[in-house]
């Protein structure tokens, strides 16, 4: 099996070029700490970094001082050597009334940001917070405030769900209901209902009788509301998608060394070909070691087994046994490495051994950092 | 029928299974069907994230809509699994109570059923949570319940309160009308004592701290709080006086040394050397089991009853299914 090649962190952090890094994979396998780890790094070697989080534990956000959801970046350090990092904490629903705001004219902004179902789209809808993170990004970006933006990704449960909903968002806001919600409004027509045919007639009665006057009238408001800014979203949307695609991004694809984590990885590694997003390399995070790896499983799980059999050393036999253990676990593990690397020999990888503790301060996060770069 | 068995939710119907994600829910929620129907007795396994995660782990092709046997428990009983699909409960919701079938079609065909449960997830929640207690409530012909329980595979922790407490989300959109009186009988259902909502978790902190966030949103919800079930639990191999001079970093490799020549794995230096790499791996073990230790602790601190689920080895196929719903039967929770 050939290795693959090491991913070069520093020199992606330290090339003045990288001004965005996209950390994605599937949730829970360390995106928000990858993120921070990063951004410290590339602060502590003199960038002016900051990194957009969208769910960091809670205890790692105290430490970073993110104790408010407030939509703004903070301070977290400035390390000697003229680097400083900032981190914020993604307010979805913030960020959605801003660009509401920004699009409209006060007096519809009000109705908009009042409507029932504006309310409920902008703090539920499932692809609101990948949108929203899109978004941010490229508000960052325009600002041109910082030269390293590091964005962490929304815990959904797919890795691809960071490039398809916005997209997804965009289509629904545009597509065939909200015309048909929008057209009576557009002719004039105070009845929403009228122009359209028998068969729509059927419908407008079972939708009244079902959901009640208010509520199409609620949903109507609000579509035609939305419909007059929804230009400005979608062009929004398709700039910072290109961002993404400029040469100054680059992806990490982070993913634990486990089945349902690394396809995630490789489905993520063909999109962003598609794509064509610039994909960085693969950080196979939270892997496990083992001090005493000469030992084989095989050869440790005999061993105790001799021993338990003889009734002698007890402890040593549990001992070997934990250690056989270990060793089979990391067997696993590698397998699911070679999966990805037979299916992806071009793509670089890192890997960071899991610790025995959560990482929870800047100190975790520089010992992260560490090894991120040491490999 | 068989009498209901005397565990520790003896009365409960419906079980919600809700967690962080990935920590096994679903493995969970098909485990806890399982185990409810041993003996005889008839449960429903419902899946509302549109995900097929029920036919996946019971090796099946993709669920339709439809109640359908997926599985024979312990001693006899079955367990029926239900995909819930929102359009199709909508559909047969105006069904129902309307008769209007074809304005149902015409509605789905337009979009307009896919717009507004999109739009307003709170439309989607009561259209599956209605499906759902309407088969707790179920009666056959000689007016007994049609299923002994119903387990609910739930979205995750992040949203339980909001899924669960459907009246509220539709109060905002809906004022009066249909759905509003709809959501006004699943809230019977689901804040009754018939009710109980479980909790998965790891012990790991973020799970544990988000089990912890859920119980307080559930119990401000006002909604029924169940058990704890504590996931991929580990033996733990060592005998605990090794651990506590181990988290001290006092443990000794002299003994190993011994044992490791005993055993002919190593000698000389070799051998002092290997144990002193061994002592290091039981170190690190001693301190996850430490920081476990805690989590559980600040898990108690909940006041629910707990069971411990083990970690399987080689993942989660349909014997290691079955061994889970073993356990929770052992324990007493079903
Ligand atoms: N290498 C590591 N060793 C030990 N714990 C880790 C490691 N990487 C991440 N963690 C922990 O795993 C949990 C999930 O990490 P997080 O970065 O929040 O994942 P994601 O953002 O992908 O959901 C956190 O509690 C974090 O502290
Ligand atoms: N007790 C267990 N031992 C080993 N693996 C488990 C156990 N419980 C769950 N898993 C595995 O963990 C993963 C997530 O489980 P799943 O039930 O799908 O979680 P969720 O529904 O919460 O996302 C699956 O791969 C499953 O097989
Ligand atoms: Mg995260
Ligand atoms: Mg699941």
């Amino acid at each position: 099996m050939k290795k693959p090649a090491r991913l070069d962190i520093d020199a992606i952090l330290d090339d003045s070029g990288t001004r965005i890094v996209v950390c994605c994979g599937a949730g829970g396998v360390g995106k928000t700490t990858t993120a921070a780890a990063l951004g410290l790094r590339a602060a502590e070697r003199g960038r002016c970094v900051v990194v957009l989080t969208v769910d960091p534990a809670r205890r790692l956000a105290q430490s970073m001082g993110l104790t408010e959801l407030d939509n703004t970046p903070r301070l977290v350090s400035s390390p000697e050597g003229g680097g400083q990092l900032f981190a914020m904490m993604l307010d979805m629903k913030r960020t959605f009334d801003e660009i509401i705001e920004a699009h409209a004219d006060p007096a519809r902004a009000r109705q908009i940001l009042s409507n029932p179902f504006y309310q409920s789209l902008s703090s539920s809808f499932s692809g609101t917070q990948e949108y929203m993170a899109m978004e941010k990004l490229g508000q960052l970006r325009r600002s041109d405030e910082w030269d390293l933006i590091i964005v962490d990704t929304p815990p959904s449960r797919s890795a691809l769900d960071f490039l398809d909903a916005p997209e997804r968002l965009g289509r629904f806001l545009d597509g065939r209901v909200i015309r048909l919600l929008t057209a009576p409004a557009k002719a004039g027509g105070r009845n929403a209902f009228r122009l359209l045919n028998a068969g729509f007639g059927l419908v407008a009665g079972a939708m009244t009788k079902l959901l009640g006057a208010q509520v199409i009238k609620d949903l109507q408001t609000f579509v035609s509301a939305l419909d007059a800014v929804f230009g400005g979203f979608r062009q929004r949307a398709d700039m910072t998608y290109k961002l993404l695609q400029a040469p100054g991004t680059a992806f990490l694809v982070v993913a634990a060394p486990e089945r349902d984590a690394m396809r995630e990885a490789s489905y993520f590694v063909e999109r962003l070909a598609e794509e064509r997003m610039p994909l960085a390399g693969l950080v196979v995070n939270r892997v496990h070691v083992a001090p005493a790896s000469k030992l084989s499983a095989a050869r440790s799980a005999a061993a105790a087994e001799d021993l338990d059999s003889r009734g002698e050393h007890e402890l040593t036999a549990a001992v070997l046994r934990l250690h056989a253990g270990r060793m089979q676990l990391m067997a696993r593990e590698g397998r699911e490495q070679e999966h990805f690397t037979s299916a992806h020999p071009t793509v670089p990888v890192v890997r960071v051994r899991a610790m025995s503790e959560d990482v929870h301060d800047l100190t975790g996060l520089r010992q992260i950092g560490d090894l991120l770069a040491s490999a | 029928m068989v009498e209901s068995p005397d565990t520790d939710w003896t009365d409960v119907r419906l079980h919600v299974v809700t967690g962080k994600g990935g920590t096994g829910k679903t493995t969970v929620a098909a485990a806890l069907a399982l185990a409810l129907a041993a003996g005889g007795r008839k449960v429903l396994l419902v899946e509302v994230e549109g995900r097929q995660g029920i036919a996946q782990i019971f090796d099946l092709p993709p669920l339709p809509y439809e109640e359908r046997k997926v599985a024979v428990a312990p001693s006899g009983g079955d367990v029926y699994a239900l995909a819930v699909d929102p359009e199709e409960a909508m559909l047969e919701y105006i069904e129902m109570f309307y008769g209007m079938r074809r304005a149902g079609r015409a509605l789905t065909k337009m979009g307009i059923v896919d717009f507004a449960t999109t739009v307003a997830p709170g439309f989607r929640d009561v259209l599956v949570t209605g499906k759902t207690t309407e088969a707790v409530r179920r009666r056959g012909k000689n007016g007994r319940r049609i299923y002994d329980a119903v387990v609910l595979d739930a979205p995750p922790t992040g949203r339980i309160a909001r899924f669960l407490n459907v009246t509220q989300e539709v109060a905002g959109l809906a004022k009066v009308g249909p759905i509003k009186n709809h959501s006004e009988l699943v809230n019977g259902v689901v804040k009754s004592r018939e009710t109980a909502v479980h909790l998965v978790t790891l012990l790991e902190e973020m799970p544990v701290q988000e089990t912890l966030d859920g119980i307080g949103e559930l119990r401000s919800a006002g909604l029924p709080t169940g058990c704890i079930f504590i996931n991929m639990v580990r033996d733990s191999l060592l005998p605990q006086a090794a651990l506590d001079t181990a988290v001290k970093a006092r443990f000794d490799p002299g003994e190993l040394v011994l044992g490791l020549k005993a055993a002919g794995v190593a000698d000389g230096a070799q051998a002092v050397a290997m144990a002193e790499a061994l002592a290091e791996e039981v170190a690190e073990h001693a301190h996850r089991t430490e920081l476990e230790r805690a989590e559980r602790e600040s898990l108690a601190g909940a006041g629910l009853k707990s069971y411990d689920l083990p970690l399987l080895a080689d993942g989660v196929d349909l014997a290691g299914l079955y061994e889970l719903a073993e356990s929770i039967r052992t324990q007493g929770a079903a």
